[in-house]
């Protein structure tokens, strides 16, 4: 019996379906790392976008002179007696007078209504107030916060249900609270201030910014870089272009690939061990940081380095030594000007390693509460040594607090460091498809 | 910190007139003519620099060693010595300046030294964190039976003190959420290599390959908030709670998925490298042979490259068994044995950062721990990074 070659043997067909499944499989793969990758993203943006808006409620607030300044004579010492808890009746009655003033009527206790202006709105309007205490005895108008859970019902994460069960909120005020949205009162908007303001307490999500964490990671990458990169720089050139091949120099190289391989909180307790405990050096200082990032990226910076150095052609060093340049010449006048290039792109991606971390930060104390904005250089503390806290500690801080405005928070601090962390990397790959040569 | 000013000032100040000084020298001593000098001005100055100020800053660094060794206090003598040393320095080297004095040579010497410390930091890096863990692991174990720690099966500190502390329970863990991270990476990341290196057109692979990359740059502590936020309560309302396993959000397998998620582009982009290494000849052969594509990678190219793949795949195990942020946030703190993989447990790293942050006394065994948990954590991974590497560079030998 014979058959046609035009058509397959049962053989032939199982041998191609297991090609096709096998195709399949990898192709099945790429999906799931893709569709990883999306999730992760959404997830991010989705909880973290609104972080950047924020509830304001605008408040002609009138400023009685007998409760914010007995003297008469606007005296600060006498006027800063007068705590916040002096300022929030004055506020809850600017909130009152709007509401009967819009017609809005409500059942309201004064606690309630208290509640929907944030803890923070007393001491932004007392800090005015003792900015320029000619403002006392005047109506002025403040665009003041809302309380986080009125400030999560425009975002939708505080519903009517989710209210009902709530001790700080009620769908009553909820409503108050559309009806004033309704009126142009109360807004949500774009929020400059997360960027700029320091920490805040748990019950005030509303009022917590991320200024002090992004203050305290610059000073770090500033730390990291005056450190990294000519230590890491200067050990690549010794290791690629002087070093004699013999066992010290096997050892460093074995010893640095390792190195790039040890979990980072290792570091963290390396620089628990030595920076604070044995040098005594601040503890949640931006230095004690730098300098654990500093010896974490080095390995980094060094490998790429390495290759940079290597790929730099032998003829340049040839052609240097041979019109009778020495040999550190050869390297520090022709050798690393033409690595530059590739030495920058591995140190930005470096510093963008060492930006994301968190582990080693949280042993090296920069967990703390820290809502000072930390000074570059102090005569007590030295240069870098007031205590700080960097963003992506910030972000660890937040997911550990019970109100659940700080998911968002967290969420849109990760969402500037993700930023940040695009920018660099773009830096990077712009330098290296604009400087990068083939020789 | 204010014993250091007045020397700093004193060393800056002499370089700089060093610098000038130096260079004036060569040209009176070589009478205007620069020819005459065997080695350039500047680099004369360049020797006064580095002669003036390498010395002084040396002493500086081996002296606030010393105290904190000592526990000396700084003193005037020390001030005096450091200054003494930067005008020696300066003095000496502009001395030594005539026309046949050969200061690159000197100059370079420095630099030379410069260039070796540096590289000798690594070295100290690993000798501080072997030394700063070792040290305190003894004290933990004067205090502590290491018998107990290490084959007690009960974790349950307290700080009055009479804690159980075994890491048996937190090495469980560690262990369990690594191998789920694995088994979920391993085959993803194995054949997303495959498929860019092998079947991918290079249009295909442009894209993917990035995106992929994109994972490896993303930072942990976002996998972990992810974990926390997303995966965590999905895994609860959709799998754990309906199967009656459990009603925690944060668990074993939230932290292993998670890590998976993380290590896929760990595994792909070393197997990718490792599959391209494998010379076109051995799959030509093959072809020509009459096998099938899927019939190459399976018996030509996967084990011509099995030691790399398992190299790279004992890599992405250590970084599993170090991976910090991803499980603080996403596996719990409840130190447990169990093979519920719904249920919350929690690892080495995870007891690491609780017993260090917050109120610490380095006298108590609760807090000491830390450090001898730390150092299995080192001695584990370092163990597996030199297993990994070795198999990996062993393999690399066999083509080039």
């Amino acid at each position: 019996m014979s058959t046609s070659l035009l058509t397959t043997d049962a053989r032939t067909k199982k041998r191609n379906a297991a090609e096709a499944r096998f195709k399949a499989y990898g192709l099945g793969a790429i999906i799931v790392a893709m569709f990883a990758l999306v999730i992760l993203l959404t997830s991010v943006l989705g909880n973290g976008l609104s972080s950047f808006k924020q509830t304001f409620i605008a408040l002609e607030v009138e400023l009685p002179e007998d409760k914010l300044d007995k003297s008469g004579v606007r005296d600060l010492a006498v006027m800063s007696k007068v705590t916040t808890i002096g300022y929030a009746p004055i506020l809850r009655n600017a909130l009152l007078a709007t509401l009967a003033e819009q017609g809005i009527e409500t059942e309201l206790s004064n606690k309630e209504i208290s509640n929907m202006i944030s803890k923070e709105a007393a001491a932004t309007v007392r800090n005015r107030v003792l900015g320029n205490p000619d403002l006392v005895g005047q109506t002025v108008r403040f665009d003041v916060l809302a309380s986080g859970r009125i400030d999560g019902f425009f975002k939708g994460r505080v519903t009517m249900e989710s209210a009902a069960l709530d001790n700080n909120t009620s769908p009553e005020a909820l409503e108050i609270a559309q009806a004033l949205a309704d009126a142009g009162i109360m807004q949500t908007k774009f929020n400059w201030n997360f960027f700029v303001w320091p920490d805040a307490s748990d019950q005030r999500p509303e009022a917590a910014g991320i200024g002090v964490a992004i203050l305290g990671s610059l000073y770090m990458m500033l730390v990291v870089l005056c450190l990294a990169l000519p230590i890491g720089v200067a050990s690549s050139i010794y290791l690629e272009e002087f070093a004699p091949k013999n066992r010290w120099t096997d050892i460093i190289e074995v010893n640095i690939s390792n190195l790039a391989a040890v979990p980072s909180i290792v570091f963290g307790i390396l620089g628990l061990a030595i920076f604070i405990n044995f040098m005594e050096f601040n503890q949640s200082s931006p230095l004690v940081g730098g300098l654990v990032l500093t010896l974490m990226t080095l390995p980094t910076i060094i490998i790429s380095t390495r290759a940079a150095l290597k790929s730099v052609p032998p003829s340049i060093r040839d052609a240097a030594l041979g019109v009778g340049a020495s040999k550190m010449q050869s390297v520090f006048h022709h050798v690393l000007p033409l690595a530059a290039p590739g030495i920058l792109t591995g140190t930005i991606i470096g510093l963008a390693q060492a930006l994301g971390e968190t582990a080693p930060l949280l042993l090296i104390g920069m967990v703390a509460f820290v809502r000072e904005y930390p000074a570059a250089f102090t005569p007590e503390s030295g240069l870098f040594g007031e205590a700080s806290t960097a963003l992506p500690v910030q972000v660890y801080n937040w997911t550990q607090r019970a109100d659940p405005g700080f998911v968002e928070r967290a969420s849109g601090a990760i969402i500037t460091l993700l930023v940040f962390l695009l920018i660099m990397n773009a830096v990077a790959i712009y330098l290296r498809r604009r400087f990068e040569r083939r020789w | 910190m204010q014993s250091l000013t007045l020397p700093l000032l004193v060393i800056l100040g002499l370089t700089i007139t060093g610098y000038f000084l130096a260079k004036t020298r060569a040209l009176q001593v070589a009478g205007g003519d620069i020819r005459k000098l065997v080695s350039l001005p500047k680099q004369h100055a360049l020797n006064t620099v580095l002669a003036t100020a390498i010395p002084p800053l040396a002493a500086i660094v081996l002296f606030s060693l010393y105290r904190r060794l000592a526990e000396a206090e700084g003193s005037w003598l020390f001030t005096l010595v450091v200054i003494a040393l930067a005008v020696t320095g300066f003095a000496l080297s502009l001395i030594g300046i005539k026309t046949e004095s050969r200061a690159r040579t000197f100059a370079e010497r420095w630099i030379m030294g410069l260039l070796i410390f540096a590289s000798t930091i690594a070295i100290m890096t690993t000798v501080g964190i072997v030394f700063s863990m070792l040290f305190e692991t003894f004290n933990f174990f004067e205090q502590y039976d290491w018998r107990d720690f290490f084959f007690s099966a009960n974790w349950s500190p307290n700080f009055r003190g009479n804690s159980d502390l075994g890491i048996l329970p937190l090495l469980w863990g560690t262990l369990y959420i690594s191998f789920i991270a694995l088994t979920f990476a391993v085959p993803i990341g194995l054949f997303a290599a495959i498929y860019l290196s092998e079947y991918a057109s290079s249009r295909m692979r442009s894209v993917a390959k990035p995106a992929i990359e994109i994972l490896a740059g993303i930072p942990t502590i976002v996998y972990g908030l992810f974990a926390l936020v997303t995966v965590g309560p999905f895994l609860r309302d959709y799998f754990a709670s309906p199967m009656g396993l459990g009603q925690s959000a944060s668990s074993v397998m939230t932290a292993g998925l998670v890590m998976g998620i993380m290590l896929i582009p760990f595994v792909s982009s070393l197997s990718d490298d490792i599959i391209n290494a494998v010379p076109q000849a051995m799959r030509d052969g093959s072809f020509g042979l009459g096998a099938t594509k899927s019939e190459t990678i399976r018996q030509v190219v996967i084990p011509a490259a099995l030691p790399g793949i398992v190299g790279a795949i004992l890599l992405a195990a250590s970084r599993a068994i170090g991976e910090t942020m991803i499980v603080v946030l996403g596996a719990g703190a409840a130190a447990r044995l169990s093979l519920n993989p719904f249920e919350a447990m929690t690892t080495v790293t995870v007891k690491i950062v609780s017993q260090l942050t917050g109120d610490t006394d380095f006298a108590s065994p609760e807090t000491l721990v830390a450090f001898a948990l730390g150092l299995t954590l080192f001695v584990i991974t370092l163990g597996l990074n030199v297993f990994a590497l070795f198999i990996v560079r062993k393999y690399r030998e066999q083509y080039e």
